[in-house]
């Protein structure tokens, strides 16, 4: 289920994805516009013959799209050479649909036919050699490779700062130092463990748990916890180390600078079919740690991109005084 | 032998309850071999500097990241003091605070700190001085945060963003907040090299910080072409911009 539209590698691109829509749609119209800009002289009439061009392209685009998006499944099922050829088809369709409908509806000029299939053969094969050779850079292979490379790995700084606080209970309070190093061991299994497969998210929110009572361990009553997750779908799966990662970032960057208590707020629901994840932490002004804040946060974001292309999006803010990162992804049920 | 010397007085100061309590830990399991006693703990480093303007010590033990003011800073401030103690590091990972350490012989420890490392640090520490001021400022090369300044023998801490200007008058530079002045012992060029995306200058011997500058006046002089004054949020009192200096009056007005 994670890595979706790459099974094989010539395999036809899930034409169910937004991002898969969003490039046929911009190539498409990015050749329009190459053809208008030829047969033109100047910027002007360029413009002109581009509403032409459109007029006659966009119709049997989006009727093709619609058709692609309908059968996709059917398609998957058929090897590859033959479902390239039935996308062909549908485009090819598409375009005579077109032309006969804008003939009959609106009176449009019928000529041209043979140079609309001659176009969008063209196109199709275009498209379809990008999603080829995409799909080969996107390998199974290479994208867990990739995965591999961008799991999150352990601050340093929090490894030491934890085993100094360890040491430090074992005098006092053996009890709580066995449970800190119970945590300390279920939070380093799992940053071993092989983390490319989607996990529960409940899984991961209780790793984050034992994350932050280590943390509060060392910081104490400078660090509050405020979980709001009453209204999350506890079988939704996430690329596991999602929260974590950023959670360490709230502590670093947003507590430890600071004096006074600092509260960290994580908020998970389910809004129309998708999993929102909100993390809120106080925004410390001109410290000099940012660069590791955003190198975290880009990792997270490319992790995204490679489990959910851009159908996933991360955004991060500042708003009164608060840092926000805001993660929304597709609700995939466990 | 131990009988030679009084014991060695030592402040614990960590951001973090369980490091400071490690620490309390090994001095006390060290104390049965070199003389010591803990004179007192601090959570930051504001806590520290109050600490030592009343309680002097020998050894002070001074984690470097922590809230608001960092450990060096610290240990710069600590010069104003009479007599600063010998400061001994300490650090949970900083692979460059290390290097610079070794190179300029600061002593510092390793969080986790080991009791034999702690030994041999406290071993030395009769001789041990308090570091000299340029090796600190080649270890922490940004902006102080705050200005210390000694007042009858108590290190004061002004935040340097509550400064509103800094004026040099004869052998001193005079620190005005919104709510009283302070006599600093330092020269406004360094300042002003310090502090320079903070303040402008607008006079031979005054520095305005730019958040404090709420507009420029021409003001009239008889006979004269007149000249502009800065009009500052929270001070009644307005500052000459001398004639040198008044492309600030446009830079700062534009923007």
């Amino acid at each position: 289920m994670s890595i979706n539209q790459n099974a094989n590698t010539s395999a036809l691109p899930n034409f169910r994805n937004l991002g898969i829509l969003l490039r046929i749609l911009v190539v498409v119209n990015a050749m329009g516009i190459a053809v208008a800009a030829i047969k033109s002289d100047t910027p002007a009439a360029a413009w002109q013959e581009l509403l032409v061009v459109s007029a006659i392209i966009q119709p049997p685009l989006l009727l093709a799209l619609l058709t692609l998006v309908a059968v996709h499944p059917a398609l998957t099922e058929l090897p590859y050479w033959l479902s390239s050829l039935a996308v062909l088809a549908i485009a090819l369709a598409a375009a005579l649909v077109a032309n006969l409908a804008g003939f009959d509806l609106f009176g449009a000029p019928r000529g041209g036919l043979l140079r609309q299939f001659g176009f969008t053969i063209a196109v199709t094969a275009v498209l379809l050699g990008y999603f080829n050779l995409r799909g080969r850079a996107l390998s199974p292979a290479l994208t867990e490779a990739r995965l591999q490379a961008l799991q999150a790995r352990i601050r340093p700084h929090f490894l030491f700062n934890s085993i100094n606080a360890v040491l430090s209970l074992i005098r006092q309070d053996p009890k709580r130092a066995e449970m800190a190093l119970e945590d300390m061991a279920d939070l380093f299994r799992v940053l071993m463990a092989d983390n490319r497969q989607l996990a529960p998210i409940g899984r991961e929110v209780a790793l984050c748990r034992q994350y932050l009572g280590i943390e509060q361990l060392r910081l104490g009553e400078r660090l509050v916890v405020e979980w709001h997750v009453d209204a999350m779908p506890p079988d939704a799966l996430i690329p596991p180390l999602l929260l974590q990662p950023l959670l360490e970032n709230a502590v670093y960057h947003g507590v430890e600078p600071r004096t006074e208590p600092g509260t960290v707020a994580i908020n998970i629901f389910l809004s129309r079919n998708q999993v929102v994840i909100v993390l809120r932490n106080p925004f410390q002004d001109g410290g000099s740690h940012h660069t590791g804040n955003r190198m975290a946060v880009a990792n997270i974001r490319e992790r995204l991109a490679l489990h959910y292309d851009a159908e996933a999006t991360l955004t991060t803010g500042v708003r009164d005084g608060t840092y926000e990162v805001r993660i929304v992804m597709p609700y995939i049920r466990g | 032998m131990a009988n030679e010397h009084p014991p060695l007085r030592v402040l614990i100061v960590d951001d973090e309850a369980p490091a400071r309590s490690r620490l309390r830990d090994l001095l006390t399991d060290l104390a049965a071999e070199i003389p010591l006693e803990i004179a007192g703990e601090a959570g930051n480093g504001r806590e520290a500097i109050d600490f030592l303007s009343v309680h002097p010590v020998d050894v002070v033990l001074l984690d470097i990241r922590m809230p608001e003011i960092d450990g060096i800073e610290v240990a710069q401030h600590l010069q104003k003091l009479g007599h600063p103690p010998a400061v001994i590091f300490a650090t949970a990972y900083d692979v460059y605070a290390v290097q610079a350490f070794d190179l300029h012989a600061v002593d510092y420890l390793l969080k986790p700190i080991r009791s034999s490392r702690l030994r041999e640090a406290f071993a030395r520490a009769r001789e041990l001085k308090a570091p000299r001021m340029e090796v600190l400022q080649e270890l922490r090369q940004e902006a102080r945060t705050h200005l210390s300044i000694n007042e009858r023998g108590r290190v004061h801490l002004v935040p340097v963003g509550e400064i509103i200007y800094l004026k040099a008058e004869l052998k001193y530079v005079t620190a005005r907040t919104a709510e009283r002045e302070y006599l600093l012992e330092e020269s406004l060029t360094r300042l002003e090299q310090e502090f320079a995306d903070r303040f402008v200058r607008v006079h031979r011997n005054c520095l305005v910080a730019r958040a404090a500058i709420r507009g420029f006046e021409r003001v009239a002089e008889p006979g004269g072409e007149g000249h502009w004054e800065v009009v500052l949020a929270g001070l009644e009192e307005r500052l000459p911009v001398s004639r040198r200096q008044q492309h600030v009056v446009r830079e700062i007005g534009k923007s």
